[in-house]
C-alpha cells in the first residue's frame, strides 16, 4: 500500500449532481483550490449516469418560489425546512439556465419559451447532462478531479473538521487530505433493504446501487447532527425496470387503476407516500395488480414514449419491445421499491442551517445528504451545490486550518491494513450485505411487511444490526476495490442503524408507508409536528426533537 | 439487468472500464475489457455509448422480463441510434436527435 498526502482548500466529496455544480460555483467567485474525490468517475457517475427526461424543479411561468416551498411541505405533512426549500426554490431557475448555456437541450415553444409539464417540470433531452456538467468541471481553473478515489472518514478534531481520509480502489493508496473546508455531496442510501428482484436484477436505473450513504455514515461518526431519517423513500416505480413513471403520469397523463379498471389514486390522496400506500393496500386487498392506464394513447404517443425512456431509463424500453406490447397496447404495472434514504426526496440528512453549513465546522452539504429540504431532484441539488459553495469559500477566507493530528492518521492507516492483510474470513462483504437487507426487511419495515413494522420488530432489527456491524471487522479485501465494499457495508449498516432508531423515535404514524408505525397508526400532531434529529454521542444514538422552523425565518446553529 | 462484452469485438481501449460509475468493468490479461461484478450492473449503458466498435450489448435478465434481445447504441454526429438485436434475427433501430426534447 502507498501512501499519498494532498493538500487543497476546499474537498468535495463526491462528484455528482451536487458536487459537479458546486466545484462550478468555487471556480467561478474565487480562487480557491478545488479537490474533488470521485469514487467512479465524474462523466457518468451519480444520478444522472444515463440521463433524465424532464427537470422536476422549475418554477414555470405564474408561479412563485413560494408555491413550490408550499408543494414540497404539503407533500411531506410539514416536517420540511421552509428556509432551506425557499433559498433553494429562489435559485432553480438561474441553475436551469445555467445548463442550457453549458449545452443542455430544453424543450422550447415557437416564441423561445420552455414549454412546461404541469406546475413544476420543464421537457428535456437528458441524456448527456452528466457529461455535460463533468466536461464543464474539467475545465474549470483552480479545480481537480481525482477519479477512482473514496473517502473513507473525516478528519474531525474539536468539532472542526481538517480534511479527509481516502483509498484509491485502482493504485492501491491511502490519502489522507488536508482541506480547510469539506463539501459533503454524496449520494444517498441504496441497498440498505432487500431489493424488488434480490437475484440477478437485483440492481436497476433509478438510483445508484453505489449510493451507500457514505456521507450520512462519515457524518454520524463524526457526531454531526443528523434529521429525518424516519422519513424513508419509496418510489412508485415501473414493475420490474423500476423506471420512472412521471414521465407516464404527468407526460400522458395516466391515471392509477387496480385490476378491476378503478381509479383509485383519488381514494388515498395525491402526496407521494399516499401513492404508494394506495398501491400497497389495493394488493392487499385482493385488487391487485395496479397499473398506470395507457391503453388507448396514441401511436405518435407510444413512439415519444420509447425515445423518452431511452434517454432516462433504457430498460423500459427494451421491456416493451421484448413483451412485444407498447404501452398503448397494455397498462405499464407498477410496485414500490425497497425504502430508501434519500435527501433529494424526502427530508432525511445533515440537519443544516441556511447557508447549508452542517454542525461541524467548516462542513458543508447539498444534495442527497442535505436533510430538510425534499423534492430537490436535479436543478435543487444543483441549487444546494451553489450555496454550499459559496458558504464553504466564506468560511475559508474568516478561518484557520487545523491539522490533522498523526494519531488519526495512524488509526486509519492501521484499519485499512486488517482488511487488506487478513487472509480469511468467516463470512464474506456480501454474505454480510444479504443478511443486513433480510433484516431490514423482516424488522424494519421492508417490502416483506409492506412497509410496516412496530417497535418490538424494531428492537429485534437494531440488535441484529448491532451484531453484524461486529462482525466487520473480521472482513478481509484481496485488492482496494473489495476494501472500499468492506466500508460500503460499514456505512450501510451505520445508517441502517440511525435509520432504526428514527423510525422508534417518531411514535405516530404522520406518513403511511413511508414510516407507518403499527403501534401507533395515526398521525400526532400535537407531540410530533416537529423534526427527529439524533446525534452519536459515546457510540449511542441521542434522539434529539426540535420544534419547526417557521417559514419567513432563517435558521442558525443553536446548541 | 446486466452488460456482455464481445471479447472478439473489443480492441482494448478501455473507454468502457473508465466510465462505468461503479468501476465494474476491468481488464483482463489479454488487454480486453470484461465486467467483473455482472449481478453489480444497474443497466445505465454508459459503457455501451463509449464503445467504438460496438463490442457491448446491453440486456435484461429473464427474471425482469427478458427475452433474450441484445441492445447497443451508434453514434453519428447528433444521432444518436439504438438497436436492438432480437434472438429470432430480425433487429429494430430507433434513432434519436440529441438536439430534440423529450415531448412528454
Amino acid at each position: 500500500m502507498k501512501t499519498e498526502r494532498l493538500n487543497t482548500d476546499i474537498l468535495i466529496i463526491g462528484g455528482g449532481t451536487a458536487g459537479c455544480y458546486a466545484a462550478l460555483t468555487i471556480s467561478e467567485n474565487s480562487d480557491k483550490k478545488v479537490l474533488i474525490c470521485e469514487k467512479a468517475h465524474i462523466k457518468r457517475s451519480g444520478c444522472l449516469a444515463a440521463g433524465v427526461n424532464a427537470l422536476n424543479a422549475y418554477i414555470v411561468e405564474g408561479r412563485t418560489p413560494q408555491d413550490y416551498v408550499d408543494y414540497a411541505k404539503k407533500d411531506a405533512d410539514g416536517i420540511v425546512r421552509e428556509d432551506l426549500l425557499l433559498t433553494m426554490s429562489q435559485r432553480l431557475n438561474k441553475v436551469t439556465h445555467r445548463l442550457e448555456q453549458l449545452g443542455l437541450v430544453i424543450l422550447k415553444d415557437e416564441n423561445g419559451k420552455y414549454v412546461a409539464r404541469g406546475n413544476r417540470n420543464l421537457k428535456i433531452n437528458g441524456e448527456n447532462i452528466k457529461p455535460i456538467l463533468a466536461q464543464a468541471v474539467e475545465k474549470a481553473e483552480n479545480v481537480q478531479v481525482l477519479n477512482r478515489v473514496n473517502v473513507i472518514d473525516f478528519a474531525v478534531k474539536d468539532n472542526k473538521i481538517n480534511g479527509a481520509f481516502a483509498i484509491g480502489i485502482e493504485n492501491d493508496t491511502f490519502y489522507t487530505i488536508d482541506a480547510k473546508a469539506v463539501i459533503i455531496a454524496t449520494g444517498g442510501a441504496s441497498g440498505l433493504y432487500k431489493p424488488n428482484n434480490p437475484g440477478f436484477s437485483r440492481h436497476k436505473m433509478w438510483y445508484p446501487p453505489f449510493n451507500t450513504g457514505a456521507g450520512y455514515a462519515m457524518g454520524i461518526n463524526a457526531g454531526a447532527e443528523m434529521t429525518t431519517f424516519e422519513m424513508r423513500f419509496i418510489a412508485l416505480r415501473c414493475k420490474d425496470t423500476i423506471a420512472p413513471t412521471g414521465t407516464l403520469a404527468q407526460g400522458v397523463g395516466a391515471k392509477q387503476i387496480n385490476s378491476l379498471g378503478e381509479v383509485y389514486e383519488t381514494k388515498y390522496g395525491l402526496t407521494t407516500s399516499e401513492r404508494v400506500y394506495g398501491t400497497v393496500n389495493e394488493n392487499q386487498e385482493g385488487r391487485g395488480p395496479c397499473y398506470l392506464r395507457t391503453e388507448g394513447i396514441t401511436p405518435q404517443q407510444d413512439d415519444s414514449l420509447i425515445r423518452a425512456y431511452l434517454n432516462m431509463a433504457p430498460s423500459q424500453t427494451i421491456k416493451w419491445i421484448e413483451s412485444g406490447k407498447l404501452p398503448s397496447q397494455q397498462n405499464v404495472e407498477i410496485e414500490g421499491t425497497e425504502p430508501y434514504i434519500v435527501g433529494g426526496h424526502t427530508a432525511s440528512g445533515y440537519w443544516v442551517d441556511t447557508n447549508r453549513a452542517t454542525t461541524i465546522q467548516g462542513l458543508f452539504a447539498g444534495g442527497d445528504v442535505a436533510g430538510g429540504c425534499p423534492q430537490k431532484y436535479v436543478t435543487g441539488a444543483l441549487v444546494e451545490g451553489e450555496i454550499a459553495a459559496l458558504s464553504a469559500v466564506n468560511y475559508v477566507d474568516n478561518s484557520k486550518q487545523g491539522s490533522i493530528e498523526q494519531s488519526d492518521i495512524d488509526k486509519h492507516i492501521n484499519e485499512v491494513t486488517g482488511f487488506i492483510t487478513k487472509k480469511t474470513s468467516p463470512y464474506t462483504t456480501e454474505q454480510l450485505e444479504e443478511a443486513m437487507q433480510t433484516v431490514m426487511d423482516s424488522y424494519a419495515g421492508g417490502i416483506k411487511t409492506n412497509y410496516r413494522f412496530n417497535e418490538k420488530q424494531l428492537d429485534i432489527a437494531d440488535y441484529k444490526i448491532k451484531q453484524l456491524m461486529s462482525l466487520v471487522s473480521t472482513l478481509y479485501a484481496e485488492d482496494f476495490q473489495e476494501l472500499m465494499y468492506i466500508y460500503e457495508l460499514k456505512e450501510r449498516l451505520t445508517v441502517c442503524r440511525s435509520v432504526i432508531a428514527h423510525l422508534k423515535a417518531r411514535k405516530e404514524t404522520r406518513w403511511h408507508s413511508f414510516a407507518e408505525n403499527l403501534d401507533y397508526p395515526n398521525k400526532d400532531e400535537k407531540n410530533f409536528n416537529k423534526y427527529v434529529n439524533s446525534r452519536l454521542e459515546n457510540g449511542e444514538i441521542k434522539i434529539i426533537i426540535r420544534d419547526l422552523v417557521q417559514g419567513g425565518k432563517e435558521y442558525e446553529h443553536i446548541n | 439487468m446486466s452488460i456482455s462484452i464481445n471479447k472478439n469485438k473489443c480492441i482494448g481501449c478501455g473507454k468502457c472500464r473508465n466510465v462505468c460509475p461503479g468501476s465494474l468493468i476491468k481488464v483482463d490479461s489479454d488487454g480486453k475489457a470484461y465486467i467483473k461484478y455482472p449481478k453489480d450492473c444497474w443497466g445505465c449503458t454508459s459503457c455501451i455509448k463509449e464503445c467504438p466498435v460496438y463490442a457491448i450489448d446491453f440486456f435484461l435478465g429473464a427474471d425482469i422480463g427478458g427475452m433474450g434481445s441484445k441492445v447497443h447504441t451508434e453514434k453519428k454526429g447528433d444521432i444518436l441510434s439504438w438497436i436492438i438485436q432480437k434472438p429470432q434475427g430480425d433487429s429494430i433501430k430507433i434513432d434519436i436527435n440529441q438536439k430534440e426534447s423529450n415531448k412528454y
